[in-house]
């Protein structure tokens, strides 16, 4: 039975007895046509479309941990499509498009909230990078506007105007942008998928897969063989591990990324702000948290935790650009592992196996692609061409010279 | 105000405070919350969800209930725990989390709502219509949610970082703790001893155990003494160690001046970065209680804090001096509660124990077998209701503790993803002793928790750490101390019907943990997520392991089974502001200041940020009103007179030794190993992938030495690149590198009297076309002697030099330039002035070298040399980097009173403005005074073939839409006749 | 992280930037059959493991040396560090 209010009012009359599971435990069966590795956003939401608008049946999702363990359950919450390069822009617009009717789609409330995201710019060179930027998402179909330091001191007022090291002159803002609830973004993923029939298998470690004439066949799991028509991997984090059992060499390192949570606090910032002169973006939770970030570590790591110079370094930049929060506590920090791939953008593609499809190499910007890149991801395991949004994001790209490199920053993936 | 007889406070000095705008006195030594409590105020807060009434529940930093908004201006601090406030004069804290006052909240609405509000029913509902999500809902649960609120003034106190390096820190000042770092002090170790409190003592200060004949408090008072005495120990009180990092690494705060009422000029709190070869964490225990039916209310708190209060702060928590008191527990600590009141004549109703088996150790009741079931009260707890032998009664009770047993605080221990191990007889999770590198667990923390067991622990911990890192300690005497056995049987909860709470602060009841079974969100995670259990600011240290326990009696599982949750720093919340180490403001970052900065200054020059530098960026006169006039007026004396610009920040590098040249050749995508002594040659240096990364000038001073110029942004990452060549891939190389950036001055003079001016300055040197043409550089001396370089190079297309100082004359060179070229028109030039001169000239800069271009977008394609192996060479031939047609032009508005917009977009006339027909944009722009109108540079799609064409410079960011024409980016002097004069 | 440098002993990482995998110093042949396949798996593959790791970090706010740092990048414990002009001399 679907949710809604009048739903909750009745269970709450009724002691809460009717509510049935989120999702079923299945047993893993034999085999599926579709077997998705990794129960995280992307794999979640991968599933999901693919049962749901590519009409697909006997689909797996295999999650080594529980759903919703992978990044999409340690970020920062930000959902924007805000970017320059045109193998990026339309891809993240569609996503947008996809959060902005994620809650009526998936009849689970994700809280997308779409208060807004500010990038600031401190020096005439910023602001002419994001003026390109700002066009390149209103070519695309985008929303975005140039904003002035006037109509920010209206705005956000408590930003530090008047005592700055990098002066704030301005922000480009895409309004449409904000935050989603990131592990309701997953249950509502695994819930709809999971009523379509897909088998969500917790505590399903995928350790192999098994190969025949270049072709995959299944993958070997700590719950035992699971046969695949199809196998789509979408473990951002692991993916080079798991990408390694098939034998590929990835552009990907992985890194940490701290990620930060304050105390509740009353309402204190309105959208996402984004500081251009360090790295840290903040935005606030429902709860009341002020919800941020910086750069990652910049050392390989799978270690899931990071240390004090970047913790530091990250509310530094906070405390530079808005001082009033220095009475505020920071409540808990984490780490995730990024796919920090060599240019800092994604990959969607098949692989030199048959039947083996790849999704990674999200860097830290995962989150706000977890709609497009499942329906992506679905439309390539679906139909054997990518979906029209993607079509930049293959595993060529970079030795054929075509990468899409937003920073301008080369293969390094630290600096991405 | 009212107290019981003894304790720690001292009740000779009294500090007046106010809560709620209500003023009230307590002693020296008292926290907010003992103090409260000694003037019989229950109700300090509300919780999240439900805003139900709350007071205070534990002792320490545990505390879920108990938070107030400490009040000061822009000193507002939300979300503090009374029990971790140290109380002083003046001291102003008012209650949070409600609307209208903290006895009549109107959001305690929610309460009678809450059927309503069960775990994740926000999930399922607010989703119709859509946009009421932003306009409607999230606005009213925005407001509703939250605790404390900032002042939204920025943080007027100043923060101190500090770096400390001792052989052995030492994690709380308990009896493990203490012993330890005594055991290590005596031993001439450095020891770094840090404590929450703002005594030393932890437990101990709480209990009323004899150590060696002394009370506890009293023996925790005498090896304070001694380790005070000992040079090499560092006693840190206040001092919270929040985070377990890499290698020894342990981030620490110290609350340096906020328990004083005038704290003057101190800084309010100090980051503390510990390196410690070894570590002990003597952390202690926090209690856990038991879940029953309305057992949130003001006047019930853990067995162990009721004991704390009376022992260390002499008051008990009723709101009644005189109301009978009684315990609930299922383990022997909650009697030694009731021991503690009898002997301070505390009313006692008795002890009610779920152990069929109980006994009194004491003179008071033991109800054996008992639970309870219910309470009442609102605002502060009036009677509970116990059950025992099927039977149940309602008792009067002004206050009741709550013993569920003691969980070693192994946080820390956790900072590293090590999981606690479940220990089923002491029914706890004990840290894994090899949990982290270089960490010795001792005492309570390590679930040695009796007196006798932590100071024997401490002890051997100390003499374990020692002895790894090669110092010996002698052991040391241990003195007699209690041996306190606890006998817990397990008991979690009490079953029910009404809502028992196991979360305080965010309302999570044992019911919320049953739906959430029932809805299969039965990981650990998925509990505390869909839950919210463990989230809030105490981080579960009350209620996670409870909350496991109930989640395996619903699977059947074991609690260990069931899982733990991971323990992320920080252990107790940390202030933003300290965190940011008070680089805040205009020191978020270092100035770097040109050798010329001071002069700039005299001369009212308006200065920019590049990077971390500060650089002039126009010099205005008195009568220019816009800046446009400023660098109008410099642009032009460039192009008519002369100009001096100070362009130190571009980096230069001396790259030095036999294989210089062959090592530049490999550095540059151009032949550069074949410059000639006394010579400069233009270089593009590409990353290794083939795309352009960095250009500037090599000048050969001599044979075997190179001066290698870099852009401002890039002069540390080109250094370390070439760095990377030299050790890395060829190191047979005889060549050295060094940056010379900040060591060598640098003017640039431009403009066709530049040689002129020069010629004023240099000591016999021939200035002439002939002897120093374009291109040429030299040693020689200036003024008389001031050793100096001299480059024939130009960025703004004019006749021009630069010229190299030692730093400390770079100043004193300006000045002498200015003076001696007053009658030359010599002016000084900023870096607006220098971005108009390069763009007339079409020289690529910082907007069009952004890392995404080549060497084909700049028109440089040639410059890729063939005859030799480059960084960056073989992949610069790639399809899609000499695919690339994308080219850099020039453009001039059609309507010359338009402006040309950096970051418009190139569109082809007639095409639509989207992305598909995307054809370029542009990167720089400005007014040219040259050719009186404005001017652009920008990547056009087969640029170079489509000079004369009009293309619309698309803007729909800001609703603008330019005709421009493509042109040639060189705007002056395209045959370059005026830099070779 | 405390990084163990040859000659100046333990060092705080933050002296230090990191650069990546040291297979970055095996520049391949340029003039190979296949050189451009040789550079393309150089510049953008990576063997990313999870567990030893051999990895360049540059003393920058120190020596100004590159060193070829072991270590592991699940606990991140540092096995051993080596100048990188030592190594490169040593592979050459």
């Amino acid at each position: 039975m679907g949710f809604s209010g009048f739903r909750v009012i009745k269970e709450a009359l009724t002691g809460h007895k009717g509510w049935g599971t989120l999702w079923r435990n299945p047993e893993p069966q034999a085999e599926y046509d579709i077997v998705i590795v990794g129960g995280g956003g992307h794999g979640l939401a991968t599933a999901y479309y693919l049962a749901s608008v590519y009409k697909q049946s006997r689909i797996a999702v295999l999650e080594k941990g529980w759903l919703g363990s992978g990044n999409i359950g340690r970020n920062t919450t930000i959902i924007r499509s805000n970017y320059l390069l045109p193998g990026n822009q339309p891809f993240y617009e569609f996503s947008m498009k996809l959060w902005e009717n994620q809650e009526q789609d998936l009849n689970f409330n994700s809280m997308v909230s779409q208060r807004s995201i500010l990038n600031l710019f401190h020096s005439d060179g910023q602001r002419d990078a994001y003026r390109r930027r700002g066009n390149a998402m209103h070519l695309s179909g985008a929303d975005g506007q140039l904003l002035s330091q006037d109509d920010l001191r209206q705005m956000v007022p408590f930003l530090n105007f008047d005592n700055a090291r990098f002066p704030i002159k301005g922000a480009l803002m895409q309004k449409r942008a904000g935050t989603a609830r990131h592990d309701g973004v997953a249950w509502g993923y695994a819930r709809g998928a999971d009523q379509r029939g897909v088998d969500l298998i917790q505590n399903c470690e995928v350790t192999g897969f098994r190969i025949e004439n270049g072709t995959i066949r299944g993958v070997e799991t700590s719950r035992g063989y699971i046969g695949a028509k199809k196998v789509g991997v979408a473990v951002a984090g692991s993916s080079s591990r798991v990408m390694a059992m098939a034998g590929m060499r990835l552009p990907i390192e992985s890194h940490v990324l701290q990620a930060f949570v304050s105390e509740g606090l009353k309402p204190t910032i309105p959208g996402v702000i984004t500081f251009g002169a360090g790295h840290f973006y903040v935005s606030q939770s429902d709860k009341g948290g002020l919800v941020f970030g910086g750069d990652i570590d910049g050392y390989n790591s799978y270690a899931q935790r990071g240390n004090l110079p970047v913790v530091e370094d990250v509310i530094e930049g906070g405390m530079a650009l808005m001082p009033m929060i220095g009475r505020a506590r920071l409540l808990r920090s984490w780490g995730g592992i990024m796919d920090m791939s060599m240019d800092g953008s994604p990959i969607i593609d098949k692989t030199h196996i048959d039947g083996l499809y790849f999704n990674g190499g999200w860097c830290y910007g995962g989150f706000k692609a977890t709609p497009a890149s499942g329906y992506a991801f679905a439309h390539l395991l679906a139909t054997d061409t990518p979906h029209n949004t993607a079509t930049a994001f293959r595993f060529d790209r970079f030795s054929r010279g075509h990468v899409i490199d937003e920073k301008g920053v080369g293969a390094q993936p630290n600096l991405h | 105000m009212s107290r019981i007889q003894g304790g720690l406070i001292d009740r000779s000095r009294k500090l007046s405070f106010t809560f709620n705008g209500k003023p009230y006195q307590g002693c020296a030594g008292d926290t907010l919350a003992s103090a409260l409590l000694a003037n019989g105020v229950q109700l300090i807060g509300r919780s999240f969800k439900y805003h139900r009434p709350r007071g205070v529940f534990s002792a320490g930093s545990e505390e879920p209930n108990a938070l107030v908004e400490l009040s000061g201006g822009a000193r507002q601090e939300p979300n503090t725990r009374a029990t971790g406030i140290e109380l002083y004069d003046g001291l102003q804290a008012n209650s949070q989390n409600h609307i209208g006052s903290l006895s009549h909240d109107l959001l305690a609405l929610n309460d009678l709502f809450s059927p309503f509000f069960a775990a994740g029913f926000y999930y399922k509902t607010f989703m119709w219509p859509r946009a009421f999500w932003e306009k409607l809902y999230e606005p009213a649960i925005r407001r509703a949610a939250g605790l404390g609120a900032l002042s939204m003034l920025p943080d007027p106190d100043s923060y101190d970082r500090g770096y400390l390096h001792p052989d052995l820190l030492v994690i709380g000042g308990g009896a493990a703790g203490l012993m330890a770092a005594l055991t290590a002090g005596r031993a001439g170790a450095q020891v770094v001893l840090a404590d929450e409190d703002f005594m030393l003592g932890g437990r101990l200060l709480a209990e009323d155990t004899a150590i060696a004949d002394l009370p506890g408090a009293a023996w925790a008072k005498e090896v304070t003494t001694e380790l005070q005495s000992l040079p090499n120990v560092r006693l840190m009180t206040r001092t919270t160690v929040f985070g377990a990092y890499d290698h020894g690494i342990y981030g620490a705060v110290e609350r340096v001046s906020d328990h004083i009422a005038d704290p003057g000029a101190s800084v309010r709190q100090t980051l503390w970065r510990i390196t410690a070869k070894r570590t002990i964490l003597a952390t202690g225990a926090t209690e856990r209680h038991i879940p029953f039916e309305n057992n949130d209310r003001p006047g019930i708190m853990l067995s162990g804090a009721m004991r704390a209060y009376a022992n260390r702060w002499a008051v008990t928590p009723q709101a009644k001096a005189g109301d009978p008191i009684a315990i609930f527990t299922n383990n022997d600590d909650g009697h030694r509660t009731a021991l503690a009141l009898a002997a301070k004549g505390v009313a006692l109703h008795g002890v009610i124990d779920t152990r069929a088996g109980a006994k009194s150790l004491g003179d008071y009741e033991t109800f054996a077998g008992a639970t309870i079931t219910g309470s009442k009260g609102r605002k502060g707890l009036k009677s509970i209701r116990i059950a025992q032998a099927g039977r149940s009664e309602w008792i009067d009770c002004g206050a009741l503790g709550v013993a569920g047993g003691w969980n070693p605080n192994v946080h820390l221990a956790s900072h590293h993803r090590g999981r606690p191990v479940w220990d089923a007889d002491k029914l706890t999770f004990v840290p894994d002793a090899d949990s982290l590198p270089g960490l010795h667990i001792a005492g309570a923390a390590a679930g040695q928790g009796t007196t006798a067991e932590a100071l024997a622990d401490g002890a051997r911990a100390a003499m374990a750490a020692l002895s790894e890192i090669g110092l010996s300690a002698a052991p040391a005497d241990i003195p007699r101390a209690g041996e306190e056995p606890t006998g817990i049987e397990a008991f979690w909860h009490v079953p029910g019907k009404g809502r028992a709470w196991v979360d305080f602060q965010n309302d999570v009841t044992v019911k919320d943990i049953k739906l959430a079974h029932q809805e299969n969100m039965r990981p650990v995670e998925h509990l505390k997520r869909w839950t919210t259990l463990g989230m809030a600011t105490d981080q579960g240290k009350t209620a996670n392991v409870t909350a496991l326990a109930v989640m395996a009696e619903l699977t059947g599982k074991t609690i260990p089974e069931t899982g733990t949750t991971i323990f992320r720093p920080p252990y107790t919340p940390v202030s933003l502001g300290v965190l940011g180490g008070g680089d805040s403001g205009a020191n978020f970052r270092p100035h770097r200041l040109t050798p010329t900065h001071a002069w700039a200054e005299s001369q009212g020059a308006v200065f920019v940020e590049v990077g971390q530098w500060m650089r002039a960026q126009w010099f205005p006169q008195p009568d220019e009103i816009h800046w446009r006039e400023s660098v109008d007026r410099e642009a032009k004396a460039v192009r008519d007179a002369v100009g001096v610009c100070d362009v130190t920040t571009l980096g230069k590098i001396d790259v030095q030794g036999p294989d210089a040249a062959e090592f530049l050749n490999r550095i540059y995508a151009n032949m550069m190993g074949t410059v000639k002594p006394g010579k400069v040659r233009y270089g593009l240096m590409l990353r290794e992938d083939g795309h352009a990364y960095d250009d500037g000038t090599c000048a050969c001073l001599a044979e075997g030495h190179y001066v290698v110029t870099t852009t401002t942004a890039n002069a540390g990452l080109v250094y370390q690149r070439m760095e990377f060549a030299r050790q890395c891939l060829w190191p047979d190389l005889d060549v050295t590198l060094i940056s010379t950036t900040d060591a060598w001055a640098q003017l640039a003079v431009a403009g066709p009297k530049s040689r002129e001016l020069l010629s004023r300055i240099v000591d016999d040197f021939d200035m002439s076309n002939d002897a120093f043409p374009f291109m040429s550089c030299s040693e020689l001396t200036v003024c008389g002697g001031l050793r100096a370089r001299l480059f024939r190079i130009s960025f703004s297309g004019e006749l021009a030099y630069e010229i190299a100082v030692p730093a400390r004359y770079g100043n004193a060179l300006m000045e002498r330039l200015i003076e001696v070229g007053q009658d030359l028109g010599v002016t000084p030039y900023g870096t607006e002035a220098l971005g108009v001169l390069r763009i007339e000239k079409g020289h690529a800069a910082g907007n069009e070298l952004n890392g995404q271009t080549t060497a084909n977008m700049l028109g440089m394609q040639r410059m890729v040399s063939l005859k030799k192996d480059s960084i960056g060479a073989v992949m610069s031939r790639r399809e899609g980097l000499i695919g690339d047609k994308r080219r850099l032009v020039g453009f001039v508005p059609v309507d010359a009173t338009q402006p040309v917009v950096a970051g418009s977009h190139l569109i082809t006339q007639g095409d639509p403005v989207d992305m598909e027909h995307d054809q370029g944009w542009i990167t720089s722009a400005c007014y040219s005074p040259h050719l009186g109108s404005a001017i652009g540079l920008g990547y056009l799609e087969n640029g170079d073939q489509r000079f004369d064409e009009e293309v619309i410079a698309a803007n729909p960011l800001e609703g603008v839409s330019v005709r421009l024409r493509v042109v040639s980016p060189h705007f002056i002097d395209p045959e370059g006749e005026r830099l070779r004069d | 992280m405390l990084i163990p440098h040859p000659l100046l002993g333990l060092r705080d990482a933050q002296e230090f930037t990191y650069l990546g995998d040291a297979n970055m110093m095996a520049r391949p042949d340029p003039t190979g059959p296949d050189a451009e396949a040789a550079f393309c798996d150089y510049v953008f593959l990576r063997d990313n493991p999870a567990g030893v790791h051999r990895e360049l970090w540059f003393h920058e706010q120190g020596d100004r040396s590159w060193l070829v740092v072991t270590r592991n990048t699940v606990t991140h414990e540092i096995l051993s560090a080596e100048l990188a002009t030592d190594v490169a001399r040593k592979d050459a």
